[in-house]
Parts: C-alpha cells; structure tokens; sequence
C-alpha cells in the first residue's frame, strides 16, 4: 500500500496514469534491490534506517569514549603529559560535540525511528525519503566535523564555542569552520526528522490509538521532535553568524569591533537548554516502557508522565539564562531566570515520583534492562539534585566554571541519558533482531558502568568544589590541597573510574558480538510486554503488521494477552503472543505496498558536504555541491514515493500505485 | 488535545470543502485593503504622526500580517491543528526573542 | 491496497487527524521558521545602532524605492492565492499563468533587492563596513534567498504541470508552495516595518 493514506477526492477524475520510470527524471530505474547492501543505501525503510542510526552512533560512541579517555589519562596525575595544550582543547571540545550531537541524539533519533511507527501501529513513517535523507545528512555532517582532525586540528572553543575562542585569533585553524558547517548539516537531519516524526505520530495512529492510548515513549518522543523543530532555527542562526564571521568577515562577536560577546551566549543557550531536554527525554520515554513491562504493572500515572513532559518541553524555554550567571546580565535577569530554573525541577520530580510508584508494589523482575532503568532513577536523580544548586545564582557563581558542574552535566547525561539508552538495548533487542542479549554479560556490563561512573564522576563534585576549572589541560601538585579533599588523590579515582567505566561498554560490545554469533531465536514475547511493537514478528516484517491492529487499551497488546477476571478481579491471561500473531497472520491485508528505495535522498545529503568544504576551501567546489542538491531536489521531486508496478521486476500485479504519492 | 482531533478526524470531508471558501472577489478585496494599509504605513514616512508613529506602525504590521495569514494562507478557514503548529512557533519566537532582547536592555534603554 | 483502502473508508478517515501528511509537514515546517527569522531579527535589532565609521541605516535607506518593491511582493500574493484557487478547479492553464505572474512579481522584488545592495555598498555600507551593514545584510540576504527558492520553486512547477508529470495532488502542490510563498511575503512585511520604517 502507499503509505500514505491521503484521502482521494470524491468524485475527482481519474488520475493521469503513473509516470513510468522512462518519464522520470531518474536517469536511472530506481534501486528495487531487497538484499545485499543496495537494500540498504538506498533505503527508506524506518527499521533498516534506525538500525543505522544506531551503528553510526555506536560508532561515535566509541570515539567520543576514547577521546574522554585520553583527557582522563591527561588529568589524572600533575603536570601531565599526555596531551599539550592545544590537543587538549580539541580533545574536550570533540569528545562533548561527539556525544551530545553525534551518539546520544542519533542513537535517540535510531530508537525513534525504529519504534514509534511500531507503537503506533503504522507502516512506516510519513516521509520516508525525507526519512533516508535525514540518515545520510547526519552521516555527512558527522564526517565533516571529525574531518578537521585530519586537515589541521580540530575545533577547540568548547562545545558551546563561546566568543572570542571561536574567533581567528585564538582558533586559527579550520577546526571551528568544520565544526560549524558540520553542525549546520546535522541541525538539518534533526529539523527534518523532527517534522518526520512528528507529522507520523499525528496522522499515522492505528486506528483508535487517540493520544492518550500512545506508548509514553512515542509521547516523549513527540514532545522531543518539537523541541527539535523550534530549537535547532536558533542555533542555524548561530552556526550562520559564526561561519559568516569566520569566512566572510563579519564581526557579530568580535568585542574589539564592536560586538556584544553575549549574543552568541544567548543564542547558544535557547538552544542549548531545550537541547539537554532532547537529550534526556528519550530515555525518559525508554524507562517508561521498560519500568512497567518488569514491574508488571501499568505505568503508575500516565496521564502525569506525559503532561509532566509536556511542561519540561515548555518551561524548557523560559531557563537558558542559566549558563550566564557569572556573565553580567544583570539582578532582574538573574532572578527571574533562576526562579524559571528552580520551577522546572517540578515537573522532573513528578516523573521521578511517577516511576518510583510504578515499581512500588509490582512483581519486579532484574533483568539487565531493569537494572539501567532503575540506575537511571538514581543517577539522574543526584544530577536533578546538583542542578538545582545551581539554579540558585549566588551558589552557582561559585561552582560555574568549575569541575562541580562537569559532575552536574555527566550524572544527568551519562547517568539519564545515555543508561535509558542501554535500558532500551537490552529491552528492545530480541525485538530489532529476533536474538536476546546475555542477561548475564549485561548485569556485568551494568555493574561495571555504575560502579565506574560514579567513581569518575562522583569526585568531580568535590574536585570542583575544591577549585578546579573545567577546561584546564593540567594542574599542579601545588594547587592539590590536602587531607581528605587531596584533589589529587581524586583526579585519579576519577580516571581509574573513567577506564572500569570504559571497561562496562566494552563487555556490552562483547554481549553484541557474542549474541549476533549464537543461533538461539528468542521467544516472540520474552517480557511479556504491553505495546504494540511486541505484536509481530521479531524482528518485524518489511511492512510491520500484516493486519494493521484496532486499539481500544493504552497498553492494547497487554490487554489482548490479558483480561480480569469478574470474580476475583485478577489479572488472567486469555491469549498468548503466538496467538495473537496468528490471528493477525489469518487476517493479513491484501496487496500490501510499501514505499520504494531512492537514490535520491542519498545524493541530496551527498552534496551537503560538498557545499560545506567549498566554502571552507573554494567557493567552486560549493556551487558544484549546491548544482548536486538541486539536482537532487529535481530527481526528487519528480519521482513517486512508491514505485509504479512497471519498475518492478518482475512487474508487481495489483493495483497499488493508483494512490496519491506523497512529497516525502 | 485529543477530542479535538479526533473530532476533526469526522469534519475531514467537509472540512476539505470549507476550506476553499474564499471566493475571488474576496482575495481581490483582501488585496486592495492590504495595500491600502500598506500606503498607510509608508505615509507615516512623509507624514509626522507624532507620539503615534510607533504603535500605529507596529499595529498596522501586526493586522497585515495576521489577514495574509489568516485569509491567503487560509488558516482562518483550515483545521486548527494547522493554527496550532504555526502559532506554536510563532508565538514561541516572539516570546523567547523578546525575553532575549529585553536582556539585552533592547526596551528599556 | 483496495483492501486497506475499505478498511480505512470504514473508519471514515485515511490519516489519523484527516489531514494531508504534506500540509501538516509544510506547517511544522513554517512554525520553525518564525524562529530562524526571529533569531535574525533579533540580531538585526541589537545591532542596528552599532554603525562604526560606516554610514547609520537612515542614510542608506530609500523609503519610496523599498516601499514599491514592498508593494510588488505583496501583490504576488494576491497573485499566489489566484494561482491555488485556479488549481483547486483543475484549471492548468490559470494555474500556470497566476504561478507565471507570482514568479514574475518575485523576481522583481529580488531585482529590486539586488539595485538597493548596489545603491548600499555605493553610499559606503558594505558588508563588513560595521555590525549594522553585516546585520542587515544577513538579515535580508537571507529573506532574499528564501524568495529566490520559492520562485524556483514556481517556475519548476510551471514546467512540470505544462509535462503534465506531478507526482501526486497537483492541487495540493501549488498550495503548499503558496503556503511558502505568503510565508516569505509576511516576513517582508515584518522587515519592512522593523527594518525600514522605524528608525534606529
Ligand atoms: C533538574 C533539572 C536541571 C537543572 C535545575 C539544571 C540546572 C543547570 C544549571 C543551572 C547549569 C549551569 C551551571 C553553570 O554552568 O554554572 C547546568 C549545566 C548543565 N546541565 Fe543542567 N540542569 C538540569 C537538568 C539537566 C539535564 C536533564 C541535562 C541533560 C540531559 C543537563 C545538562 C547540563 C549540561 C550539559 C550543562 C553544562 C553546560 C556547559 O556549560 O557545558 N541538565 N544545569
Ligand atoms: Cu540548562
């Protein structure tokens, strides 16, 4: 079927036949290709996509890990020697770029994709080429950021590249150039995406599934695409005003010109604040699914969990100021903004309140995906906790700057963040690939990584609150102190808890590399899930569902499986997942059409990159990379979302391609 | 938010009719008051308007932007889902920019 | 897909809110453009006073030159909604003469963009003259290119209805570009105001 469901108008006269591929502009047939590794670049498939993602990301992951490892190595004895000054700045300005815009957003982007047309019981997602186009788009800017490491250095400003280390002056290489240009092409990934998704989660529901029947990680997820959508214009502007600076000779933060240094501040952080929140809710949304199915209860407060989101993603808004405390901006500013800031822990306490009743009472099973859901609680709770001191501005003017706000930052990202994310690995696993992960290795893997986290992290808080600045490529015995507080002491606990960390991520590569090998099938339903994603086959068929569901339950597959029993109340179960596949498969859709691979959404995002070292290099090679988007946008829009039947081989029969083709 | 568009889900057909109701006449009168308003607002530069020079050009800025909004780009007419998204950014970026201005001291000083 | 195609007749709708995928996305996508030229008006208005050396913005504008080209682009509005209206009766041929016409007005308007930047860097104010110049430039040159994408846009759709090769509701394309094409004219409306008319 085309995936879109666009309404035919009544009584509208026959459609003009279908071009054929001959009349498109595809020089080419388009790829049809379902095996072998066309079926993958040039697909627009959402699952074949999210598993992308998430290799990409898994990728950085591992680069943004070994360049944290290497600061570590540099911190954790005096005067080290590891790396100079300069590498260091690179090294840290990487290591965050890395993992907030190249591994936790494209891993939330790879859980997205695969997950929220499953949940809401959807085909695919509503664009698909802009979907594909998306993928490659981040791939391409992800090169061109990491390529400056290779051509000269790379940025070294800080991952918010405050003025005036952004300028020549203190950053004479390309660095901050790929950075910005690189940035730019992921923010369009992200802007697209977001309207991807968003417009999927509106018009693509099952039909009954109203919004308050929606899995809470396709709602968090949704409140995510929105904050995406308004936040990633403004650091465009940004990013544009640097380039324009850094290329063009523009002096939009150059003091010495003029320039007021905290516009780019301002700019950085309304986007930067609804950013941490992109960055967090997916794996708040990932707890929630999981914290239920393991506690076999129904996520306590539902219509709360997701309001409570709702409000993160507004009042998200109205805090950014509070990067700029120590800046100047005067009493009136700083009050108000503080307040804001105090008020948002709110709604992130009533979702801490809502999962801690959900486990309360409930027949809790520790598997390896409860175990980083409930770590997650924890950690992200003392990280809510340090966030909340420094919303209190005369407090904060003494911890900016220094190492209590890097132990602020981590607890909340790698203990929120980036534990949701090993929660949904190991809970969704069976699901993307038919294979379970070892519970065993991913105890292991837990234990490591909690054990290890709060031993770098931990210390941070006091090594800040002793004194020591982020951002300082060594120190000296004679700033160590003593006693208890001995920051030396501490910086090495921090690094030796940096490599057990280390140590926990490699054993969940080992778990990936052991499960991929082994040839046991998991079971259809290993956690007795509740959602719909659980209601095919593992992993699911090209087109999701043969029969697309009707729903009448939030948690509509639980409520297939089970009903209550009139007499005593109880839950029993009248159905198995097997049963319920089986009845789908009778019922299966005829004629089931899925959109079609392109080459075009590869080839758009191709010239992105070109566009951005034309502009770094010669000016030449970007117009030749703009004459490839163009083109690309003509190809593009001349082809039909789902191929006529003629660009099959051997012709498919049926009468799917009499449908209105989408744009997307 | 859900009764809403599940109501809206009903309507659809109608809606789809509604929705082109303006007739030709109607963007052609649409047209003349946009550009009478515009000559208005250029008067302001040939004539001293006094204390009213600024409101009256923001007031006229803001009536000439909501009637192409509304009626050219048919919002007025349309779901409101579509209202939704676009006031959403729209009131969004004027909110968020003027709080970043008045950082700025943009109103007062 | 008959058969999906009952199935969803049966529950009275075909997308979930009974809207079009690609009007939604086209909103969504407008919703985040408010913040883009938000965020470079706002930069335009912080630094509008900052003039250096380089001339101040009452001595390069030419209200009555702007106040036309303002006027030009404002009538391809008109001309837009005529386009979509002509499209939503299946009329090509009115189709493609208002697109025609939107197009003609837009191209206008960026010739008159171009004389004004000339007349601009001749008085002195270049783009790196002071933070003003570079605001303004930004600002506008960016306004500048969101028309010039939508007249491409036009004119494609021109000479992909005369092939007659629109994948999809042809009705609903031109609308979407007119969608587009009334948004970059209200940003006008608000530069033109902001930007010219009030003074620094
Ligand atoms: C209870 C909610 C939270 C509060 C009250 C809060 C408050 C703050 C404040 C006031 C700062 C600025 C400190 C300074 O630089 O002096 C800060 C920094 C930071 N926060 Fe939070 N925060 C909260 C939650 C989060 C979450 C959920 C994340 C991300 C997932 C996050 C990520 C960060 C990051 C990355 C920084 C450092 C930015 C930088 O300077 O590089 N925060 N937080
Ligand atoms: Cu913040």
């Amino acid at each position: 079927m085309a995936i879109i469901e666009q309404p035919a108008p009544v009584g509208a006269p026959a459609l003009p036949a279908a071009p054929t591929p001959t009349r498109t502009y595809g020089a080419l047939r388009r790829p049809v290709a379902t095996t072998g590794w066309k079926s993958w670049v040039f697909t627009v498939d959402h699952k074949k996509l999210g598993i992308m993602y998430g290799v990409v990301a898994m990728f950085f992951f591992i680069v943004g890990g070994i360049e944290a490892l290497l600061i570590r190595l540099q911190l954790a004895a005096p005067n080290g020697k590891v790396l100079s000054a300069d590498v260091y700045n690179q090294m840290f300005t990487m290591h965050a770029t890395t993992m907030v815009f190249l591994f936790v957003m494209p891993m939330a982007a790879a859980f997205a994709n695969y997950f929220i047309p499953l949940q809401i019981g959807a085909r695919d997602v509503a664009f698909p080429r802009i979907n594909a186009f998306g993928f490659w788009t981040l791939v391409g800017g992800g090169i061109i950021v990491n390529l400056s490491w290779f051509l000269g250095g790379a940025a070294d400003g800080g991952w918010f590249m405050y003025a005036p280390n952004s300028g020549p002056v203190f950053s004479p290489s390309h660095g901050v150039d790929f950075w910005a240009l690189g940035l730019q092409i992921t923010g369009i990934a992200s802007l697209t995406g977001a309207i991807n998704l968003i417009v999927t989660v509106l018009n693509m529901r099952a039909p009954g599934m109203s919004l308050m029947k929606m899995p809470v990680f396709t709602w968090l997820q949704l409140v995510v695409q929105f904050l995406l959508l308004f936040a990633i214009p403004v650091i465009t502007v940004a990013l544009f005003l640097l380039s324009f600076q850094r290329n063009f000779g523009a002096t939009f933060f150059d003091v010495s010109a003029g320039a007021d240094p905290l516009l780019w501040q301002h700019l950085f952080w309304i986007f930067g604040h609804p950013e941490v929140y992109v960055l967090i809710l997916p794996s708040f949304g990932i707890i929630s699914e999981v914290l239920p199915v393991f506690s076999k209860k129904p996520l306590f407060g539902y219509p709360f969990v997701v309001f409570s989101g709702a409000a993160i993603g507004f009042v998200g808004w109205g805090v950014w100021a509070h990067h700029m405390f120590a800046s100047g901006l005067g009493p009136v500013s700083v009050a108000v903004f503080s307040i804001a800031t105090m008020a948002i822990a709110i709604p992130t306490g009533v979702k801490i309140v809502n999962w801690t009743m959900t486990l309360w009472g409930g027949k809790l099973r520790f598997t390896a995906a409860m175990h980083f859901a409930v770590g997650l609680i924890v950690l992200f709770t003392i990280g809510g906790l340090s966030g909340v001191t420094h919303s209190v501005a005369p407090s904060d003017t003494q911890q900016t700057d220094t190492y209590y706000i890097v132990a602020h930052f981590h607890y909340v990202l790698f203990g929120g963040a980036i534990f949701g994310l090993f929660a949904g690995f190991y809970y969704w696993w069976p699901k993307m690939f038919g294979k379970q992960l070892n519970e065993r290795l991913g105890k292991a893997n837990f234990w490591f990584m909690v054990i290890g986290m709060n031993l770098t992290f931990g210390p941070m808080h006091m090594i800040g609150l002793q004194g020591q600045p982020r951002r300082m490529y060594v120190w000296t015995e004679a700033r160590a102190g003593e006693g208890f507080f001995n920051i030396a002491f501490w910086n090495m606990v921090a690094s030796i808890g940096a490599f057990i960390l280390a140590f926990g991520v490699l054993l969940f590569l080992i778990n990936v590399f052991k499960t991929t090998r082994s040839k046991e099938v998991a079971p259809l339903d290993p956690w007795d899930a509740r959602t719909l994603e659980w209601m095919t086959t593992s992993p699911p068929k090209e087109h999701n569902f043969d029969a697309i569901p009707t729903v009448h339950h939030l948690d509509e597959f639980f409520h297939r499986k089970y009903e209550q029993d009139p007499n005593t109340h109880e839950m029993k179960q009248v159905a198995t997942a097997e049963d319920i596949l089986r009845e789908q498969e009778a019922n299966a859709d005829k004629h089931i059409h899925m959109p079609s691979p392109s080459y075009w959404p590869i080839v758009l995002a191709g010239g992105l990159p070109v566009i951005a070292l034309g502009i770094i290099y010669s000016i030449p090679v970007a117009i030749v990379g703009a004459a490839i988007v163009v083109l690309a946008l003509f190809g593009w829009s001349l082809e039909p979302s789902t191929a006529p039947d003629s660009d099959f081989d051997p012709p498919a029969s049926g009468d799917g391609t009499k449908e209105l083709a989408p744009l997307g | 938010m859900t009764t809403t568009t599940e109501a809206h889900a009903d309507h659809a057909e109608h809606q789809d009719h509604a929705e082109h109701g303006m007739s030709i006449r109607g963007y052609v009168t649409i047209a003349l008051i946009l550009a009478a308003l515009t000559a208005l607002e250029v008067s302001t530069y040939f004539v001293d308007f006094g204390p009213f020079f600024m409101p009256v050009l923001l007031i006229l800025m803001c009536v000439k932007f909501f009637i192409v909004v509304s009626y050219f780009m048919h919002l007025k007419f349309d779901n409101k889902l579509f209202s939704f998204m676009f006031y959403t950014g729209l009131f969004l970026a004027i909110g968020v920019y003027a709080a970043f201005l008045a950082t700025f001291k943009f109103f007062t000083a | 897909m008959a058969d999906t195609a009952v199935h969803h007749a049966e529950h009275g709708h075909h997308t979930s809110t009974g809207l079009s995928n690609n009007k939604l996305g086209m909103w969504l996508f407008l919703g985040s453009e408010c913040l883009l030229f938000g965020g470079l008006i706002s930069t335009y208005m912080i630094y509008r006073g900052r003039v250096g050396e380089g001339p101040r913005p009452g001595n390069v504008f030419d209200i009555p030159f702007t106040s036309v080209s303002s006027f030009v682009l404002l009538m391809s509005s008109l001309t837009m909604v005529l386009a979509v209206a002509a499209a939503q009766k299946r009329d090509d041929r009115g189709t493609t003469l208002w697109l025609t016409v939107t197009g003609l007005l837009g191209a206008t308007f960026v010739g008159g963009q171009m004389y004004e930047f000339t007349a601009m860097y001749n008085e002195g104010l270049g783009y790196t003259t002071s933070l003003f110049g570079s605001a303004f430039y930004t600002l506008t040159g960016f306004h500048g290119v969101h028309v010039t994408v939508g007249i491409i846009m036009l004119f494609s759709l021109v000479a992909i209805i005369k092939r007659s090769n629109v994948p999809g509701d042809k009705a609903e394309v031109v609308e979407l570009v007119g969608l587009y094409w009334h948004f970059v004219d209200i940003v006008w409306i608000i530069i033109f105001t902001l930007v010219y008319l009030i003074p620094a």
